[in-house]
């Protein structure tokens, strides 16, 4: 790879300068990584991959643009260099546009152990001899797991860098590795498919591929015989996979650009209680060798731990600069971003802290209800908070999981289904960036036959 | 389209240097070890967008971005590589990589590319958006901008953007054939929100585009139309009641409801679900899974569509496959892997997000014909049910069929008439038989504005879908009020 280096990135930002840009920022990511699939003990693809892109943004007085190209020569870059800055010229001088106050930039920067020290990509025989041993687990746990999507093994490293004009000059790197199972219960006429997955910055801390491969098997046998349920109003309890999902909505509302635009439930609301009493969540970018850690954000503002919500009080919102000053507070380390786009805002770790409930205590105390385990839409209106998606999962009759139910939809409003968290389990895992525990809602509207 | 991509199959020899004989040598390390089918597929795409936001055409972007993939496929196996760097010998290691799904030796076949693959000339362009100046784009918005804001003083604020690419694709293969394409893409996208004064606030969205020229949004004022629509729709919804919950009569009004036919049918008709028997449709041609009344059909070759395609990303010519007729289902959608394993043609239907990507069974425009009944009728004859005119987006699960798509702006029906608004709501299905339930079918089809992006596997297309009025006699829908 003709590599970019932060020399060359110098020389770029000069060029911008020549140019005509009154500051600028170059961002710079690459990488590299092997997916390996099986399917019914067979191989099924192998796809390797290397890219690098170039993203730089540039400021014209409070005029900007964002560009990038893979296009790595020299002279393609002053090429790209003088139509971006072209483009800055061309748009409407923002006041709130331009990079972070110099002083925010740190110092240092934390070592969070993104990159396993061990094992790189991960080559194709090895990750082929994961996947088929997590598929062989779930085609093996039962008799009714006879068909299959398939196994796959992921590993991957990538590289950052960003460079401003101010002086801010930052590299780190990172690795992934990940397997997922898919494998299908059949039942007479009808099919479900399970779904699960491992993944870690670490190849030894993932999770064993054959637990994985039973886990997944478990997961589709327990949908067998779904049914659907009459229309009513009940209890329900979200498993900590769908209540993530919760949480990271919660998370979307709460940032900036949402917030400015007018497109959040959650305007005007910092200082309110939002959630029930015992909810605290955070948000936390420098906990060491987490999945969505890192030294420091889109803008090279360093990352930090936070609470979003703390015993049910909204206490921040999640800001990149440029909503941080439409709004008149802080960035907060959150801005996020592609090499092609301008910031934007994302979580890093986002969690919700574990409550005093066993999950079997949690589903204990629904007498009738549903215990949700899958989700599919994108039935959430963010400006009201109007919530209403598919679902399936297992029916609790008498504090018991009883049956599978499927084609039914869960409705509600999240300003009130956060308020209505009735109990938190204990069961904190961190098995991706966004977790919690099994939450109940005290009572949302079930739409069946 | 100018003078250099008149001939867009030269475009990368001419760039990158990749001749015919340097495709072949390519293809031919691929092949070093047995296997059916290799190609190669190159791209090369140039795209910008601008936003407006609180009146201000503040966000400008553009990217520049081409890569190639080398596909090696051993029976029902697939070997891919991809980089980002266009030269041989980047193409070469890709080549190596991709060929080592195969395991057993092979005498290198002799090839010659060359043979050209028949094309559509659906989009044949004179300029993109992309060659009309900036400042005349960055106008548009705030005439936009302006004519939401004139509609209703409850607009208080408005978010449009556009985005337009255009891309050139080359594909070469071990047949010896090649294919490449000019295509173009533009959509614009206009959000409203609304306030009423009393707390309460609410959007509304619209949009459209396809592979069209700039003017297009020009013609009976189009981009306004956008507007206007987006700010209707947060203004009804402002008054909006909490939606109905249970199972109910459903009618769908025309054009984008159609993705209930994307979700419902289309994804479970994708070969290669069928192939690995993994779909609620599998296994199943020549069965009735719809009233007489549906007859369904993909379609990537209607001109200036979105979903449409002069060649899929395989290089074979997109066409119109009838997926049901008359409520028998009979074809499936083939790229030229499943298709080959499935003893079934391509269909056109290979496509992929980028170079990134190896290509697979996907949509292009899905729609239902148009039926006798008028959609008056047809709303006359619900005595209780749902009038859902505007959506959002939609998921299905292929395994066991049921499906959701959510109603951005939909009204209650009572004795024949649509009366109140209620608020949007996720409405869920089972795709099998969600179409034995179609009583009526309208004779207004539409094809949606040009605003749709499927998502499969973790990659985006771009597809169209459409629908005339339809009344669903019984679909479950997610509202509040149980």
């Amino acid at each position: 790879m003709a590599s970019f280096d932060t020399a060359m990135a110098e020389w770029a930002l000069g060029e911008a300068k020549k140019k005509g840009a009154t500051a600028a920022e170059i961002l710079f990511s690459s990488g590299e990584s092997l997916a390996a699939g099986v399917r019914l003990g067979e191989t099924e693809k192998l796809t390797s991959s290397r890219e690098r892109r170039l993203g730089m943004r540039v400021f014209v007085g409070q005029s900007s643009a964002t560009a990038s190209t893979a296009e790595m020569d020299r002279n393609s870059i002053a090429d790209f260099i003088a139509d971006t800055v072209t483009l800055a010229r061309l748009t409407a001088a923002d006041p709130w546009s331009g990079l972070p106050d110099p002083a925010l930039h740190p110092a240092s920067f934390r070592e969070l152990g993104l990159s396993d020290p061990e094992c790189g990509i991960i080559d194709a025989d090895r990750a082929l001899q994961i996947a088929r041993a997590a598929e062989k687990a779930a085609l093996g746990a039962d008799s009714r797991i006879k068909n299959s999507e398939g196994a796959e093994f992921d590993s991957g490293r990538y590289q950052i860098m960003l460079v401003n004009s101010q002086g801010f000059s930052g590299e780190y790197e990172g690795s992934s590795f990940s397997l997922v199972v898919q494998p299908i219960a059949q039942d007479g006429e009808t099919m479900q498919h399970g779904y699960w997955y491992t993944t870690n910055r670490r190849f030894d801390k993932l999770e064993d591929a054959e637990a994985v491969g039973k886990t997944a098997a478990a997961r589709a046998l327990r949908r067998l015989g779904a049914r659907k349920v009459k229309t009513t109003k009940v209890p329900v309890v979200f498993d900590p996979e769908m209540a993530g999902g919760l949480i990271r909505t919660l998370a979307g509302a709460a940032s900036g650009p949402a917030l400015y635009k007018g497109t959040s439930f959650l305007i005007d609301r910092l200082g309110e209680q939002v959630a029930a009493g015992g909810v605290t969540i955070v948000d936390d970018g420098t906990m060491p060798g987490a999945l969505g850690s890192k030294p420091f954000d889109g803008e090279g503002l360093a990352t930090r731990r936070q609470h979003l919500v703390e015993r049910g009080i909204l206490r921040t919102y999640l800001l990149d600069c440029y909503s941080a000053r439409k709004l008149k507070l802080a960035p907060t380390g959150n801005a996020s971003r592609s090499v092609g786009s301008p910031p934007t805002v994302s979580t890093t770790n986002l969690y919700l802290e574990p409550g005093q409930y066993t999950p079997e205590q949690v589903i204990g105390s629904v007498k009738q209800g549903l215990y949700v385990t899958e989700m599919i839409g994108f039935g959430i209106n963010m400006v009201t908070g109007d919530y209403s998606r598919g679902a399936g999962g297992l029916w609790i009759e008498d504090g018991k999981l009883a049956y599978p139910v499927q084609e039914i939809t869960i409705a509600g409003n999240l300003k009130e289904m956060f308020l209505n968290i009735e109990m938190i389990g204990n069961d904190l895992h961190w098995r991706t960036s966004v977790v919690s525990p099994t939450l109940k809602i005290a009572e949302m509207t079930i739409a069946g036959a | 389209m100018s003078k250099e991509l008149a001939h867009p199959e030269r475009f990368f020899g001419d760039r990158f240097g990749m001749s015919e004989r340097a495709l072949e040598r390519i293809l031919g390390t691929a092949l070093e070890r047995k296997a059916d089918h290799a190609d190669l597929y190159f791209e090369y795409k140039n795209s910008e967008a601008l936003g407006l936001e609180e009146s201000m055409v503040n966000h400008t972007a553009k990217s520049v971005s081409h890569g190639v993939g080398v596909r090696v496929n051993v029976e029902d196996r697939t070997g891919y590589a991809y980089s980002d760097e266009v030269t041989i010998d980047r193409m070469r290691l890709a080549a190596e990589a991709a060929r080592a799904i195969a395991d057993q030796r092979a005498e290198v076949p002799a090839l010659q590319i060359g043979t050209p693959v028949p094309r559509h000339a659906l989009y044949d362009v004179e300029t993109t958006p992309l060659e009309i100046p900036l400042e005349q784009r960055a106008r548009l918005l705030e005439d936009i901008d302006r004519a939401a804001r004139a509609h209703d003083p409850r607009v208080k604020n408005v978010i449009a953007s556009i985005a337009a690419e255009r891309k050139i694709v080359m594909v070469a293969t071990s047949e010896g054939t090649i294919a490449a394409d000019v295509q173009p893409l533009c959509r614009l996208n206009v959000s409203v929100v609304a306030e009423d004064g009393k707390g309460g606030r609410q959007i509304g969205t619209f949009g459209g585009g396809g592979r069209v020229e700039y003017e297009y949004f020009l013609e009976s004022e189009r981009w306004r139309q956008y507007a206007l629509e987006a700010a209707r729709q947060a203004i009804v919804n402002l008054d909006a009641d909490e939606a109905p919950a249970g199972e109910m009569v459903v009618v769908l009004g025309p054009g984008w409801p159609g993705i209930l036919l994307h979700e419902a049918i289309g994804h479970g008709l994708e070969g290669d679900f069928n192939r690995k028997a993994v779909s609620a449709f599998s296994g199943r041609i020549g069965q009735k899974v719809a009233s007489e009344l549906c007859t369904v059909v993909d379609d990537g070759t209607i001109p200036l569509r979105r979903g449409s395609l002069n060649v899929d990303d395989e290089g074979t010519p997109t066409s119109r496959t009838v997926l049901i007729e008359k409520g028998i289902l009979r074809g499936y959608l083939q790229d030229r892997l499943n298709g080959r394993l499935m003893k079934m043609k391509p269909t056109g239907n290979g496509r992929r997000e980028s170079f990134a990507y190896a290509p697979m069974p996907r949509m292009t425009n899905t729609f239902m014909l148009a039926g006798e009944s008028t959609p008056e009728e047809i709303i006359k004859s619900v005595k209780h049910g749902l009038y859902a005119v505007s959506f959002g987006g939609g998921q299905v699960d292929i395994t066991n069929g049921k499906f959701v798509f959510s109603a951005s702006e939909a009204y209650l029906i009572e004795d024949g008439h649509v009366t109140r608004p209620v608020k949007g709501a996720t409405l869920i299905g089972n795709g099998p038989d969600v179409l034995t339930r179609v009583s009526r079918v309208g004779n207004d089809l539409a094809l949606d504005s040009g605003i749709g992006t499927c998502g499969k596997d973790g990659q985006s297309v771009p597809v169209g879908v459409g629908l005339p009025t339809i009344r669903v006699d019984g679909l479950t829908v997610g509202g509040t009020r149980a």
